[in-house]
């Protein structure tokens, strides 16, 4: 089966480069699935967890604030955070979440809704990914 | 001349301050080195994300206002300062040039804000009376980027809200070890895009202004997060300077004091021999 190499960079350094025979993620309009000889593609991603597809094994990782540049043979994610499961710290991501949803029952003003609504997805996207 | 016990005594306290100054030059050096990997590790990411901005900005004409230039009426200066001196000429260079900018630039205090990254920028515009919008003071050594995301993002808005209406950026750049230089770079709006697309053509999802909209906020807040790890990196470097430079300064003295302690012990004995000698002269 045909590969495309995938590497995942944040701002702290590269997260991961390796190859995989499918990579799943949810771009800010829709899932997309990226099968090796994708035709060039740029999206921007959602807050998500990002599934990098390998036969039957899976590996997972919680993106956030990132977009995707796809080329035939290459998958680049550039992301400001990037997370296996295993490097998520659950109890901060559960601490965080409830601290975002105790802000959002607070009504302020507009600013900070958007940023506690950021942070809530941020939460639980890290608690899906190392959960599941 | 000083007395002995005098002079022994500032023997010791030189070399106590050398122990110290020696021991932070190895702590700087250190940290350097962990400075310059993170500078590096920092690379691919810039890289990538100004390929995949310049390729887009080059082959559309969508226009986007952080791509295009309006009238300034209000300049935003973000200036990387250490947060502790003793670090030789690392601080009062980026603010002497900044400074001079300014009040060749501007009349009144109106027309510019100044967002400080570092205690030493800020005590400074604080002490002059210039407007500082923005702060963030006692970050870590080694800084992530989750560490000043929110800064870069607020600053990142205070343009797309046109309270700025463009932003340069002070800070010391790492040539080498022994050498920094002071940088000022104007960041939004952005204007160098040089075009440096490997030819490809893209698709957009879902189009092109769309993912401008996304990436150019994350590309401005990219540029300020690498000109901070290499102000970091120029830091330790010019500590590392300053304190080897301080230790062989404590060196040259330790010499020269030990020196005029043996010549005062000479005397001293040289003296007390004459004595002696003047003594049994007068016994005689």
């Amino acid at each position: 089966m045909k590969t495309l190499t995938v590497s995942v960079v944040t701002p702290d350094g590269p997260v991961m480069e390796d190859s995989f025979e499918m990579v799943s993620c949810k771009a800010e309009n829709g899932e997309l699935g990226i099968l090796p000889g994708h035709i060039p593609l740029v999206a921007p991603l959602a807050i998500n967890v990002v599934r990098l597809i390998n036969g039957s094994d899976e590996q997972k990782l919680a993106i956030n604030g990132g977009f995707l540049e796809v080329r035939p043979d290459k998958v680049t994610i550039l992301a400001q955070s990037a997370e296996k499961p295993s490097d998520i710290d659950v109890e901060r991501a559960r601490a965080a979440k409830e601290r975002a949803e105790r802000r959002l029952q607070s009504k302020q003003d507009d600013v900070d809704f958007l940023r506690a609504e950021l942070a809530l997805k941020r939460a639980a996207n890290r608690i899906n990914a190392a959960q599941r | 001349m000083a007395s002995l016990r005098e002079i022994k005594g500032r023997i010791d306290s030189t070399s106590k301050t050398k122990k110290i100054t020696k021991a932070m030059e190895m702590v700087s050096a250190s940290k350097m080195n962990k400075a310059e990997q993170n500078a590096k590790s920092f690379v691919p990411y810039s890289e990538k994300i100004q390929e995949v901005v310049g390729s887009i900005a080059s082959n559309t004409d969508a226009a986007h206002p952080m791509l295009s230039k309006r009238e300034v009426k209000k300049t935003g200066y973000l200036v990387i300062t250490s947060d502790r001196g003793l670090a030789g000429a690392y601080n009062s260079s980026v603010l002497r040039s900044l400074y001079k900018t300014v009040h060749e630039r501007h009349q009144s205090a109106d027309e510019y804000t100044i967002i400080a990254i570092g205690r030493m920028g800020y005590d400074f515009c604080k002490k002059r009376n210039m407007p500082v919008a923005k702060s963030i003071l006692g970050l870590a050594d080694q800084p992530n980027f989750a560490d000043i995301k929110d800064l870069a993002s607020e600053t990142v808005q205070m343009f797309s809200d046109e309270e700025i209406d463009e932003l340069n950026i002070f800070y010391n750049h790492y040539v080498s070890a022994i050498s920094q230089q002071v940088t000022m770079k104007k960041l939004l709006p952005i204007t160098d895009m040089a075009s440096k697309s490997s030819g490809s053509q893209y698709e957009y999802e879902p189009d092109q202004e769309q993912i401008l909209k996304v990436l150019l906020p994350q590309y401005a807040e990219s540029l300020i997060y690498g000109a901070l790890l290499d102000g970091k990196a120029s830091e330790h470097a010019a500590r590392m300077t300053a304190m080897r430079s301080a230790t062989d300064n404590a060196n040259e003295l330790i010499d020269d004091l030990t020196l005029s302690y043996n010549r005062a012990r000479q005397a001293a004995i040289t003296q007390e021999i004459t004595e002696i000698i003047g003594g049994v002269a007068a016994l005689e």
